[in-house]
């Protein structure tokens, strides 16, 4: 028998039809669905007079333009709420299930998935959002979607892809304290390149890999699209069937014992084949930050900024017009540059693990004075947790206070918006030009990294304080 | 999601010779709060096309009067980062029908594809052999020929020829999305199922 990646394994699963000259019919047991991306595929099913197929297969909540202070109150912006709104009246029309702003199961919707057992090793999974990718942490197939395709799935429950190109990215060793799962991501984007992963799939693999817990495989996997990459994928082991075992959508008695047994053969095969492969050592990384406008961007927080006289042509060009728009110089340390903001969420970063990472890091420090500090959980049970476990009162004594979930600051389409020129550290996935709010700076970093700055008010290595 | 059938174009083209153009860029976040899809051509590249007062930043391609025409010429890694088809959506609605690079961001790739806007992948010799040519003259014309898959400056007539799956290529050239032909596999897709 052929020797299959975990990829082949999940992907021909699904493969409903392969159409002559073109894409494959791929089958999708998982779409989520949020107020943005959405809105425009409901209104084609309705032109088209169709119906949605699968209703049960959705999952909806509103993440992307809710604020995260009073949100028992009606939304200020009036767009804003008629997103919200238009979810709601939507999936109630199509018999899908909604979770909306307030109620128990509200989130992001790469946070709730996992959280609620819908997430599962062996599925596809879509969704309007290129953050997609994080769901691949159980072994599945997950990647974001263009509205077009939001509508195929609604129609049909398939989409039509290309195959993509299989990567393996084998991180060896033991992370270094004060390295975290961001920090990976951040290295292997700022060695391969915002595009060094196009047109692949990848798998991590690995001891470093294998030792994270589900959050950190969450972010890892999160992050693979800064890499060009549709998704990224971890195989399922102890650590994710420990997860889901138990979840409300998890399977129960027989159903889960045939489950982990289908579970257990998903992995790469000894000798298959992958068209790329990228090795590294777990000791060669360093808590990292990002200097420019891309997540390539990166380097380890006790680096200076490159000085670029190696570059050429539109390289540098490109170089030097984010280093103009972050107002930093080739050649510059990034210890001890000044910090405005620090943002700890997103759906890269909004888990319970980062807020006791950061929690832990803060205890009986204080804010530095002049750092404003938005900490936004991922979801309501990931605050219900925070609050149990009484780390809400451990920011608070440090002087900073915690907000309520949703994607907030990482693309500000809420009021949380960083100002024009301010320099953010920030947990999330992009610092694009404007990613934050017009004229923001965004730095990213891991939560570690993120804490460490919110009691410096300066870009700090965190492992200074470890 | 209906659009203008593609055979052939001749046209000038805007050069953006800009690496990693990434789709907060083409359409920033604050945009893309609209529940139907129409009027976002007029946040195009908002925050490149305007200052913070709302005036038009002369020196940005878009507003320099030097270039017009349906061919959008972008640096490598063009629509990189996040999936919102809106970016593919204004590039359309702005009036652009093909966007060249040596090099498209994959979820950018199909959201064009699927909304009739053509992605011309060519080699980077070529792509700077497109800019230089623009630089040279803003009216030179560039010929976009789906039927035989080549892309041609005509000023020197040389050309590239450029990939498309056959299916794609069909759809593209009769104005069709996937949607009704997922929809006519149903019964397949529900047999797929048990």
């Amino acid at each position: 028998m052929e020797a299959k990646t975990l990829f082949d394994k999940i992907w021909d699963a699904h493969v409903v039809k392969q159409v002559e000259g073109g894409p494959n019919v791929l089958y999708i047991d998982r779409h989520f669905i949020h107020e943005v991306t959405s809105p425009v595929a409901f209104l084609g099913l309705k032109t088209r007079g169709l119906k949605v197929f699968r209703p049960d297969q959705t999952t909806a909540t509103p993440d992307h333009n809710v604020p995260t202070i009073n949100q028992n109150m009606s939304i200020k912006d009036e767009l804003s709420r008629n997103q919200v709104e238009m979810l709601k009246k939507n999936c109630e029309e199509n018999g899908i299930v909604h979770h909306g702003l307030g109620t128990e199961g509200h989130g992001v919707v790469h946070i709730i998935g996992p959280e609620m057992g819908l997430t599962q090793p062996g599925m596809t999974i879509v969704c309007g959002d290129s953050h997609t990718s994080t769901h691949g942490a159980f072994g599945a197939i997950a990647f974001g979607i263009g509205t077009s395709e939001v509508e195929m799935v609604l129609a049909s429950q398939c989409i039509m892809q290309p195959k993509p190109k299989k990567m393996r990215i084998t991180v060896n060793g033991e992370l270094s304290k004060g390295v975290t799962a961001k920090d990976i991501a951040l290295y292997i984007i700022s060695k391969i390149s915002t595009s060094g992963g196009t047109g692949h799939f990848i798998e991590y693999a690995g001891s470093a890999i294998t030792g994270l817990s589900m959050e950190g495989r969450m972010t890892l996997c999160n992050l693979s699209i800064e890499s060009g990459a549709r998704g990224g994928m971890i195989a399922p082991d102890e650590t994710t069937i420990n997860y889901v075992k138990g979840r409300e959508f998890a399977p129960k008695g027989e159903a889960w014992d045939k489950a982990v047994a289908y579970w257990e053969t998903l992995k790469s095969d000894e000798g298959a084949k992958f068209d790329t492969e990228y090795i590294y050592e777990a000791a060669d990384i360093e808590p990292m930050i990002t200097y420019g406008t891309n997540p390539g961007m990166g380097l380890g927080v006790s680096q200076a900024i490159p000085t670029g006289e190696d570059m050429t042509g539109t390289d540098k060009a490109t170089f030097l017009k984010s280093l103009k728009y972050m107002d930093f110089n080739p050649g510059d340390a990034m210890k001890g540059k000044k910090v405005d903001y620090v943002f700890l969420g997103s759906c890269t970063n909004g888990r319970i693990e980062d807020f006791r990472a950061f929690a832990d890091f803060v205890k009986g420090k204080q804010k530095a004075n002049d750092v404003i500090v938005w900490l936004v959980p991922g979801s309501k049970a990931v605050e219900k947790q925070i609050i149990a476990e009484g780390l809400d009162k451990v920011f608070e004594a440090a002087g900073m206070a915690l907000r309520q979930p949703g994607c907030s600051a990482c693309l500000a389409m809420n009021d949380d918006k960083i100002p024009e020129g301010k320099y953010a550290v920030s947990t999330s996935n992009r610092n694009f030009e404007g990613r934050q709010g017009p004229g923001a700076r965004t730095l990213l970093a891991s939560p570690l990294t993120a804490a460490a700055a919110a009691v410096t008010g300066v870009i700090t290595d965190p492992r200074e304080f470890l | 999601m209906a659009y203008d059938k593609f055979s052939k174009i001749v046209s000038p083209a805007v050069p953006l010779p800009i690496e990693n153009v990434d789709t907060d860029q083409i359409i920033p976040a604050r945009f893309l709060k609209a529940v139907e899809r129409k009027g976002f051509g007029d946040n195009l590249f908002r925050d490149w096309r305007y200052d913070k007062s709302n005036q038009p930043i002369a020196d940005f391609a878009l507003n320099n009067p030097t270039y017009s025409g349906k061919i959008l010429v972008g640096g490598k890694n063009f629509g990189s980062g996040s999936s919102r088809e809106h970016a593919a959506w204004a590039v359309y609605d702005y009036g652009f029908r093909v966007v060249v690079s040596s090099f498209f961001a994959d979820i950018f790739k199909g959201n064009a594809l699927n909304n009739g806007l053509l992605p011309v992948v060519v080699s980077p010799e070529f792509l700077e052999k497109i800019f230089d040519g623009i630089e040279a003259d803003p009216n030179a014309e560039f010929e976009v020929d789906l039927p035989s898959q080549t892309f041609t400056i005509k000023a020197t007539g040389e050309s590239e020829s450029f990939e498309i799956n056959s299916y794609k290529k069909h759809c593209l050239q009769n104005g069709l999305d996937d949607i009704d032909y997922l929809v006519s596999l149903k019964d397949e897709i529900a047999a797929f199922e048990k």
